[in-house]
């Protein structure tokens, strides 16, 4: 998409300089220039979309999957496992998801406000301001898997270097796993917190550099402290960026696979059972494509839901405002 | 994003087979009698001491089949934790290799797809008939009463390797009873110094080899006769439980080991001295002795039965070769699996591979020390069994591993695990397995 704007943009100012154009040429130039993209987008996106969804509705199990077109329908078949909360299948589910809201809030809460904490705390001018900014930048440039693995590593029980500097401190005995049993939630949200908090503050602070300062000048005449400023000024012309932030991270942190994947491996814990993460083993473990399709497309239903909910319930208010 | 990314990877493998479906048209015309170059693509999996190993283990191996046939042979080595994945996606798309080995636990699952070459009459005197196998070995094939659509490559097994010094320091013979193994484990498990035992039991592969031979000692079965899961009878949930026990009751395991996700990190540990027994497949020889511990420092028995029980020490382990049906080289093809189980290529590739002979009458020489040669032959021959021959069986080794997983990290975290926790544990996997086929 991105690569279809930047080429319609400069078209006018190339057009300048020539005398009349064609007007057949003119019709389909656009539609030429925007075909590119729109097939890559069918390919890519939405015909595997709907031979997603199409897949939900057949029994596409291993004896099937190397001649597919064999396989017979579900029906609603693969729903109502997926379904069924007095079954095994749909228990997994609805825990798995369970623990992917808990997750998905507290991570989202906890990066919104580490973001809005540095950006804040960066605002001012002082030196070495760069430095620090690029410092803070880090854990977003890092790729994903290597950031990851090492916390995979410093989270060990008996190598780890959390529980060394715990020991250390004398705040644990040094014995604590964190990647097994009730912990492996707080780690999984520490490890996709310190992914995602970065991306916060770099928005965050984009969306400040925006905010005059005299507005802060006047403030501060008037007597306003750096909280009172912070609530009546700062937060609400971070409005419109807030609102995007918020719904951006918590589409992906609800959606994440890698942060699973790679710091548990094959012996994921009950407590970090993300949903993605679910659906990926209850398909390719278990060679249950249907049933994984039928679970991701009431997933896609759930975040079209929750994110068409916040869009009208936000816009709304921002109309009114 | 990501959602929408895994939609589309699993859409995209579905649209690339109906791609493969439609090229699937010419393969019939092209197929055979052409005896210009040919190339056949071999899937190796990984057992040597590393993926390079293997490779430079398997490459004059297979040079001396090529300067034999001209048939070239494109190698690739995949590691444990992609291969299943591999094959999936391979079958699913339709892009698949000629030959590939499998873990020989998947046969009968991997027969249910349909996308393996079965071994018939014809295919099967090609490779140089059926009677060169061991029976048992050959019986992971597939199911039974079919054709098998694997034949054996390497035979393994497992047993109790212990510490030779460590024994004799604490006056201790080895253990020839499950309960003679936990008094040994026990006054082996020096708090603060060195454990009894090392598990895998983070590891579900591992995990749900012992729920199978624990239970076969209880002389229980997890599939009934028709092929459906049984997995909570009395004698899974008390083998299962005994297992657990190492760790819960007995405490000769480190907790740690909950985190263990393969079997070669509690084989480095027997290896360094830390722990005094470890159970593995004979090809921890290989490990071990890269770890720098030296042939006679360790003796090996078979996993031992509790008193009264079943004799059954292993499964019947193995590695087996299969061709894709799909092949546009299958005369090359049956050409290469006769060559890799020919008795010369066998007796090269065992020893460097740690690996137990499958063909009939061919001698162990995965080992300098005739003891543990005759011990493993031992319980492979007489003493395994081989996991259920039926479809579902990768699901049984997915949930009940997984259940196993949980249960352990349960116990390392400071909980209990009761016999009511195992029946409702193995309750769930077996509806998790009767939901899929």
């Amino acid at each position: 998409m991105a690569v279809a704007t930047e080429t319609a943009a400069p078209a006018p100012t190339r057009r300048r300089g020539r005398p009349e154009q064609r007007p057949g040429l003119k019709r389909w130039l656009p539609y030429a220039l925007l075909a590119p993209a729109v097939l890559l987008e069918l390919f890519i996106h939405i015909i595997p979309m709907l031979v997603g969804i199409w897949m939900s509705f057949i029994k596409l199990t291993k004896f099937f999957i190397a001649n597919w077109s064999s396989a017979p329908s579900a029906g609603l078949g693969n729903y109502k496992v997926a379904l069924d909360f007095n079954n095994a299948v749909g228990q997994g589910l609805l825990k798995s998801f369970g623990v992917t809201i808990a997750f998905s809030l507290i991570t989202v809460a906890f990066s919104w406000v580490l973001g809005m904490a540095a950006a804040v705390a960066l605002q001012p001018e002082f030196r070495g301001r760069g430095l620090v900014r690029t410092l803070f930048l880090v854990p977003y440039a890092l790729p994903a898997y290597a950031g990851i693995l090492t916390w995979n590593f410093m989270l060990q029980r008996d190598t780890g270097a959390v529980n060394h500097v715990l020991d250390q401190l004398h705040l644990s005995d040094g014995k604590t796993f964190w990647l097994i049993g009730g912990n492996a939630l707080v780690s999984l949200i520490t490890v996709a917190g310190w992914k995602l908090w970065t991306f916060a503050f770099l928005t965050l602070m984009a969306g400040m550099q925006s905010i005059p300062r005299d507005l802060y000048e006047a403030a501060s005449v008037d007597g306003a402290g750096n909280l009172r400023q912070w609530r009546n000024i700062t937060l609400p012309s971070l409005r419109p960026v807030n609102l995007v932030l918020v719904l951006v991270l918590f589409l992906w942190t609800f959606s994440d696979f890698n942060t699973p994947y790679v710091l548990f491996g094959t012996a994921q814990p009950p407590a970090g059972d993300l949903i993605t993460f679910h659906i990926y083993n209850a398909s390719f473990l278990t060679w249950n494509f249907g049933t994984g399709a039928a679970m991701s497309v009431l997933l896609l239903i759930f975040l079209m839901i929750v994110t068409g909910i916040y869009l009208l319930g936000t816009g709304r208010r921002s109309r009114r405002a | 994003m990501r959602l929408r990314s895994l939609v589309a990877a699993v859409a995209a493998t579905a649209i690339g087979i109906s791609l493969a479906a439609c090229g699937g048209g010419d393969k019939n015309g092209s197929s055979g009698g052409s005896s210009g170059d040919q190339t056949l693509t071999y899937w190796a999996s990984n057992q040597g001491t590393s993926l390079d190993n293997d490779k430079e283990v398997l490459t004059p191996v297979l040079k001396k089949f090529t300067d034999e046939t001209g048939i070239k042979v494109n190698l690739e080595v995949i590691g444990w934790n992609d291969l299943q994945t591999r094959i999936q996606t391979a079958i699913t798309s339709g892009q698949a290799p000629d030959v590939v080995n499998i873990g020989n636990t998947w046969a009968a699952s991997l027969q249910a797809t349909d996308a393996f070459l079965p071994f018939d009459g014809d295919a099967m005197t090609a490779i140089g008939g059926k009677d060169k196998f061991v029976p048992t070995a050959l019986a992971t094939g597939g199911k039974e009463g079919t054709d098998p659509t694997s034949v054996p490559l390497y035979g393994l097994a497992y047993g109790l390797y212990y510490n030779k010094a460590m024994f004799a320091a604490a006056g201790l013979q080895p253990p020839k009873t499950w309960e003679e193994m936990v008094t040994a484990a026990k006054k082996l498990t020096i708090p603060g110094k060195q454990w009894g035992m090392a598990l895998a039991a983070g590891s579900y592969t591992e995990n749900v080899h012992f729920a199978f031979i624990n239970a076969a000692q209880n002389k229980a079965d997890w599939f009934s006769a028709d092929g459906k899961p049984a997995f909570t009878a009395d004698g899974n949930v008390q083998g299962v439980l005994r297992y657990l026990d190492l760790m819960q009751q007995d405490k000769v395991a480190n907790p740690s080991n909950a985190q263990y996700d393969n079997g070669t990190k509690s084989v480095n540990d027997f290896a360094t001295k830390k722990v005094a027994m470890v159970i593995n497949q004979n090809n921890a020889d290989s490990s071990i002795v890269a770890n720098g511990m030296k042939a006679g420092e360790y003796g090996v028995v078979p996993f031992p039965a509790p008193a009264g029980g079943e004799q059954v020490a292993s499964h019947v382990a193995g590695i087996n070769l299969s061709v894709f049906k799909n092949t546009k080289h299958k005369d090359a093809a049956l050409k290469f699996v006769k060559y890799m189980t020919d008795a010369t290529t066998q007796s090269t590739l065992d020893k460097p591979f740690s690996a137990l002979p499958v063909l009939k009458d061919a001698k162990p020489n995965f080992t300098t020390d005739a003891t543990e040669a005759a011990t493993f032959q031992d319980i492979y021959n007489t003493k395994s069994k081989p996991l259920p021959l039926v479809p579902a069986e990768d699901q049984f080794e997915s949930t009940v591993g997984k259940a196993m997983n949980t249960m352990f990290a349960k116990i390392a975290t400071g909980g209990t695990v009761s016999a009511d926790d195992v029946k409702a544990a193995l309750k769930t996997a077996e509806d998790q397995v009767a939901a899929s086929s």
